[in-house]
């Protein structure tokens, strides 16, 4: 069954996985918002960089996070002047890395919600004089909510299945940067073969039941969407 | 209601606005052009009519705010919504007293019929009370549909939605976007009669786009013509309605509008009589009382001429008129004979536009055989009248 060390590394994981959806939720919503309305030259080289780590291997992201945030770098050069020593192989390092490697599966679910709406509903809403907060807060975020959902749940996912990045810039320390993922390596590493089957099967039993869930949700979701016509 | 004390100068009841606003794809020259200026009563409703592409929706949206335009004037009854100089104004679509009902039903889906009323209401220019947030549920015919989802009305009950969500704001200026385009022919005479008493029960000016000349007769009291970005024409409905160079093709549409008030009901033959400037006529009896007043429109190609009175016909009304004009159609073989009413004494010459006319439609040929001419006397026999309200 599942060691001391097993469920360490997966109350670690959803520690991250939580603290990482929660700050993608904050930051991604209002980036989603602004590539789906913007019009700007900027939408373009923003739109790739959210979706770089997509197609990136993760090793690559993992590298240059960890000469960003090491000691010669501009991140770490920062962190140590501020008396907080550099951030690889420590837990805000990790949420750093998660936030970038999680990024497009939270915008885009967000972003594609938004577009779909058209300007319609926006535009009903300031001639029903809702200012352009107001508008945001009761018209395009809740007819969004199916988009806001799927980004939710696929960032908390992707952030659980997380392994190169994480082995780049957090190695190995239990308790600290030890997430399932790497937890299953090492056993295998070790030829703890039944150890890494009960891990393997809980994240495979936990991917498939939430994007089931997902799913499912979703069918339910598309037939309230905003249409036109009789 | 209470006037904002900032930009209101004067109390002139008029909607002033002018509008440039070219469109281009890519860097050429501009593939069509917003270019109006216009002037309209500050109350009643005002059709604009013209053709698709003509720029109705575009000069609506321009009014509303929905579409910025940099060259740009307008004056809402005394109030500066929009002015390039001597002082910049803009209001956003959200501080303009306007409601504004799409073409598309846009009822927000993630909210009951009674919930996007709601948020209407929430958000009004002035505190709706329940009587009258009541009486426009009452008006729209909304009361047992408040609690439906969107997706579960009918086209036409969510238009109504729509109109009484609108009318919510408590909007100094109603903007209605063909609000009956999307609709098949029974919504649309489903929802008719809920326009017309919206136009009777409510002080609201209302601009009304439309390519339907249908609509417009029966609803505009003024109307703006608009063809290619640009107003072709300006005036009163009944006015405009009833001359032979309309700008728009109108084909077998043309003829003319009249304001006639119903004098007598004949119940033997089922028959009332109507008083116009002009004349009167006998029309089927459709219930109206004694004393109301109703408009009536006239085809040019319903109307057919002899040069004396045929007492044998089946057709009921017979006028006796006097040729003012004869103008050529667009089909070559047919002619427009605008004929004045023959004791209403006017003048030769008298302008055409200030006096009440019927409008015949004959073929060049009759009009050859009958020896037609300015001021020929003429009877005019008229084989159908519509009451468009």
């Amino acid at each position: 069954m599942l060691s001391d060390s097993d469920l360490a590394a997966i109350w670690l994981t959803l520690r991250l996985a939580t603290t990482v959806t929660l700050l993608l939720m904050v930051l991604g919503t209002p980036l989603a918002y602004w590539l789906a309305r913007t019009r700007s030259w900027w939408k373009g080289p923003v739109s790739a960089l959210v979706t770089l780590p997509l197609v990136l291997p993760p090793t690559v992201l993992g590298f240059y996070l960890l000469v960003f945030m090491g000691p010669q770098g501009p991140l770490g050069k920062l962190t140590e002047s501020l008396g907080l020593g550099t951030l690889p192989f420590t837990f805000p390092g990790l949420v750093i890395a998660s936030l970038l490697y999680s990024l497009p599966f939270v915008v885009q679910p967000i972003q594609n919600a938004i577009e779909a709406q058209g300007q319609r509903p926006a535009e009903v809403a300031a001639t029903l004089r809702a200012g352009p907060w107001d508008s945001f807060w009761h018209v395009t975020l809740p007819l969004a909510k199916p988009g806001l959902i799927t980004a939710a749940v696929l960032g908390f996912a992707h952030t659980v299945g997380e392994f190169g990045v994480i082995l780049m810039i957090g190695g190995n320390i239990p308790g600290v940067t030890k997430v399932v993922s790497i937890q299953i390596y090492d056993h295998v590493e070790a030829l703890e073969y039944s150890q890494a089957h009960w891990l393997s099967a809980a994240m495979l039993i936990f991917s498939f039941s939430v994007l089931l869930a997902l799913y499912v949700l979703q069918r339910r979701k598309t037939a309230g969407g905003w249409r036109y016509g009789p | 209601m209470a006037p904002s004390p900032v930009n209101r100068t004067a109390t002139t009841e008029s909607i002033d606005g002018r509008f440039y606003l070219p469109f281009s794809r890519g860097q050429q020259k501009a593939d069509f052009v917003l270019d109006v200026d216009f002037s309209v009563p500050g109350s009643g409703v005002t059709g604009i009519f013209g053709p698709s592409g003509s720029g109705k929706t575009t000069l609506l949206r321009c009014i509303a705010g929905l579409q910025a335009c940099a060259q740009s004037n307008l004056r809402v009854n005394g109030e500066t919504w929009q002015s390039a100089a001597p002082q910049a104004i803009n209001l956003p679509v959200h501080r303009r007293p306007i409601g504004y009902v799409f073409q598309q039903p846009s009822l927000f889906p993630h909210l009951t019929a009674g919930g996007n009323l709601a948020f209407a209401r929430k958000r009004s220019a002035q505190p709706v009370s329940t009587e009258s947030y009541n009486e426009i549920v009452r008006l729209m015919g909304l009361e047992n549909l408040l609690g439906a989802r969107p997706e579960s009305l009918s086209g036409g009950e969510k238009q109504r939605v729509s109109i009484a969500r609108a009318l919510l704001v408590k909007p100094r200026l109603l903007l209605m976007d063909e609000p009956l385009a999307a609709l098949d022919l029974a919504r649309k005479r489903e929802i008719l009669p809920y326009l017309e008493k919206l136009h009777q029960s409510l002080d609201i000016p209302v601009l009304y786009v439309s390519h339907s000349i249908e609509e417009i007769a029966r609803l505009a009291d003024h109307l703006l013509l608009m063809d290619s970005g640009k107003i072709q024409r300006a005036g009163p409905a009944t006015e405009l309605l009833s001359c032979t160079d309309f700008p728009v093709q109108l084909g077998d549409d043309l003829g003319v509008l009249l304001e006639a008030q119903v004098t007598a009901r004949d119940s033997k033959w089922k028959l009332m009589r109507a008083q116009f400037a002009g004349g009167e006529f006998w029309l089927r009896d459709s219930g109206e009382s004694a004393g109301e007043k109703i408009r009536i429109r006239v085809l040019a190609r319903d109307v057919s001429l002899t040069r004396s009175e045929d007492q044998q016909s089946s057709i009921l009304n017979r006028l006796p008129m006097r040729v003012q004009e004869i103008t050529a159609d667009t089909d070559p073989a047919m002619v427009l004979v605008q004929m004045a009413p023959r004791d209403a004494g006017l003048p030769p010459g008298d302008t055409r536009l200030n006096s009440t006319h019927i409008i015949a439609r004959i073929t060049r040929r009759s009009l050859h055989q009958l020896a037609l001419e300015e001021n020929s006397p003429v009877w005019a026999q008229i084989k159908s009248v519509a009451i468009v309200r």
